[in-house]
């Protein structure tokens, strides 16, 4: 993931724009036009994951008064995408497309952008480049790896015996940060938790997710985490294995009636209701918008029967800890092979937290 | 007992050409039209409006100009990996490989363009390159299905399907490693071969030029099938290999041949997918159409002129589905079932050439 083209403080001022509007109420906005949305997903809107976390933020959007919602499953990163953005355009007419999947920004979104002008095109990756890139296009995103701290900080008072074990998909940066941070969390509560990770190499992968949630809980691992696009599989597979379990992207509760700890969402209605509110007053809408907890850019799934009364409150303080803006990433750190990699305490948003490409000692497992 | 006793004797009489001809339009459209009135039932079951819904499929695939040319972009590829399974059926081989020459040839064209870009050469050059080696490479590739299936007696369906795996596997395996672009992060692709290596949209359309591309050879292989030596050598092999053989007709030449040019066909595809939609390659290449391809050739009986009309009645439901689902609020799936419809209905209708009451008395004479 590329973080060059971000400067920290056009983050922190994207960061105040979003908090700032997330405190209005936002039924008082007034309604200068109706308004269409278009939202694009690569896969079903009910995968339990990465998909249905922004379908659920379009839920939400959908009952705002003088806001269409328009949406489209199962859109390939071809051309596919760029014609049913344009359809969206010329057909239902979107004044806003919201392109959720990595691989549609270039050259679809990019494209499309240039040829429609009055139209809006929010894509979900931190790939906009203001210098080169079209102005009516932009990027949104979150940092969930806050959101995964939380869920190590409830995983580590959940837990037996402090072996945790993460469900990888591919060791790239934001994979790496949400796995680093989830040991963080488990040793800020337990100082000999450890946490085992095992990558599948996809993003989408069931069976080999299926294999590794089983390889883990056979290795004496007895909270599975996970990043992986749709964990609906490695929830239930630890489920049925009597393991508890950390969600990820979306809403997992009801899969591990048993087991369920909490899970890291990201809150992308905040940013949906950024661009609905400037759409609807006729104000730019803005072209950057990321964060994480302290402007409300991502959450914890309400707490399932597999968290203990201890992990819940240490989870809901670590929450007000990252509102306050509590570094998670706190020197002197080694990674796994020994190497010293971060020396003092990080802001939770530096830029050479983009660069991770090291899992921190106490993780089991190797990049590569 | 002839059908045709049991209807009044029509006094149109055509002869058996004609007759030919007019089974040829007739049955296909009494499927459609059969295969959309069991659509709405199924509509009527899920209480959707039949009516609305083929009013969208109008609006979405025909019904403007931006419509139109949104089912012609995406019949596009279709016509050449139709062409591909179309061609090599005529002489009795049922070949399941375009879509991995779609793959290869297309990974093929990017990676020969990147020295050419790098070198500064004209892009009116480097643009056919590109072309002739995602055709050399496609038809290297099916045509060792059909040397395969020749020379070693290998089952020319299983050994093509095969190789489509492998070839796929073979584009990711090169993608990811020696060919990877350093810039490409979360999604592994070879080098952006930028905007001045794009083929262009065919003048006062936003269609690229692979619809061209496919119309041209259609009627080239359609006249290389009826009108030439080869092509009638290739459908007496199709018809019967031993009166072939027996005929001194070069049966394994003939096989051979067929399938390069279908491999061909589909690198072609490629070549387009590459230089007129992504301007790089990777895994999106494998987008499927080499197997929609094969319907659409079963549906147009293997008759590579009439692969055309077909194509573009898949991508005016490939248009349309997108407004389906925003509209009707129906899944993805939705034209599934309706392709799925046609499919069978068309095959069903096979049954009745030769065999439609009105036409029945001049073509086999009165056998009552």
């Amino acid at each position: 993931m590329t973080m060059t083209t971000i400067s920290r403080r056009g983050l922190l001022k994207a960061g105040v724009a979003a908090a700032a509007a997330s405190a209005l109420p936002f039924s008082a906005a007034r309604a200068a036009g109706d308004i269409t949305i278009g939202a694009l997903y690569v896969g079903p809107r009910d995968d339990f994951g990465w998909n249905q976390s922004h379908a659920a933020a379009m839920d939400i959007l959908r009952g705002v008064p003088g806001v269409t919602v328009v949406e489209e499953e199962n859109v390939p990163e071809t051309d596919s995408v760029a014609k049913s953005m344009e359809s969206m355009i010329n057909l239902d007419g979107a004044n806003l497309i919201l392109a959720t999947s990595f691989g549609y920004y270039n050259p679809f979104v990019l494209d499309t952008a240039a040829k429609y002008p009055d139209v809006q095109l929010r894509h979900c990756a931190p790939l906009w480049n203001p210098e080169t890139d079209p102005k009516n296009a932009g990027s949104y995103f979150s940092y969930l790896n806050q959101a995964h701290y939380v869920n190590g900080v409830a995983a580590g008072l959940s837990s037996a015996s402090g072996k945790l074990g993460f469900v990888a998909a591919k060791p790239v940066q934001t994979v790496l940060s949400n796995c680093n941070s989830f040991l963080l969390g488990a040793r800020s509560v337990n100082p000999n938790a450890t946490v085992q990770v095992i990558f599948t190499g996809e993003w989408s992968m069931p069976v080999r997710e299926a294999e590794a949630t089983n390889a883990l809980i056979d290795a004496g691992c007895d909270v599975i985490g996970c990043h992986v696009d749709s964990p609906k599989v490695v929830i239930e597979t630890a489920e049925a294995r009597g393991a508890k379990t950390c969600g990820h992207n979306a809403d997992q509760r009801s899969l591990a009636p048993n087991g369920f700890i909490t899970g890291a969402e990201s809150k992308w209605s905040t940013t949906y209701k950024i661009y609905a509110e400037a759409l609807m007053k006729g104000e730019e809408v803005p072209n950057l918008i990321a964060g994480g907890y302290h402007n409300d850019m991502v959450m914890n799934t309400p707490f399932g029967a597999g968290a203990t009364p201890e992990a819940i409150a240490a989870a809901t303080a670590a929450i007000e800890g990252l509102k306050a803006g509590k570094p998670i990433y706190v020197g002197p750190l080694k990674d796994n092979k020994g190497n010293l990699v971060i020396e003092g305490a990080m802001d939770n948003y530096a830029p050479e937290l983009e660069k991770m490409n090291y899992l921190l000692d106490g993780v089991m497992g190797s990049t590569t | 007992m002839s059908l045709s006793t049991s209807f009044p004797r029509s006094r149109f009489r055509p002869d058996a050409r004609t007759a030919a001809i007019i089974e040829s339009i007739v049955i296909p459209l009494g499927a459609l039209i059969a295969s959309a009135l069991i659509f709405s039932l199924f509509l009527l079951v899920l209480g959707k409006d039949p009516i609305r819904f083929f009013g969208l499929v109008w609006t979405g695939g025909i019904g403007s100009a931006f419509s139109f040319q949104n089912t012609l972009q995406r019949a596009a590829p279709l016509i050449l990996t139709g062409l591909a399974f179309a061609v090599p059926a005529r002489i009795g081989m049922t070949l399941l490989g375009a879509e991995g020459a779609l793959v290869l040839g297309g990974f093929s064209s990017a990676v020969i363009a990147i020295p050419m870009v790098l070198g500064g050469w004209p892009v009116w050059i480097g643009l056919p390159v590109m072309a002739l080696a995602a055709m050399a490479v496609g038809g290297a590739w099916v045509g060792i299905a059909g040397w395969l299936r020749h020379y070693r007696g290998v089952n020319e369906t299983i050994s093509s399907l095969l190789l489509t795996y492998i070839a796929v596997a073979i584009m990711n395996f090169l993608v990811e490693g020696v060919f990877r672009d350093p810039g490409s992060t979360n999604k592994a692709s070879t080098m952006p071969l930028g905007a001045d290596w794009r083929v262009g949209d065919i003048p006062g359309t936003s269609v690229h030029w692979g619809l061209a591309a496919g119309l041209v050879l259609a009627v080239l292989l359609w006249v290389l099938m009826e009108r030439t030596t080869f092509g009638f050598a290739a459908r007496i092999a199709g018809g019967n290999l031993r009166a072939a053989q027996a005929q001194g007709l070069p049966v394994g030449k003939l096989a051979v041949a067929s399938c390069v040019i279908a491999g061909a066909c589909a690198g072609l595809a490629g070549f387009f997918e590459v230089a007129a939609v992504h301007g790089q390659a990777n895994a999106s290449l494998a987008a499927k159409y080499g197997f929609t391809g094969i319907l659409v050739a079963f549906l147009a009986r293997q008759n590579p002129m009439a692969v055309v009309p077909v194509a573009i009645l898949f991508g005016a439901l490939a248009a349309s589905g997108g407004l389906v689902q925003r509209r009707m609020d129906m899944p993805d799936a939705t034209m599934l079932v309706l392709q799925g419809i046609i499919f069978v209905t068309l095959l069903v209708s096979e049954t009745l050439y030769g065999r439609l009451p009105f036409l029945q008395a001049t073509q086999s004479g009165d056998r009552t």
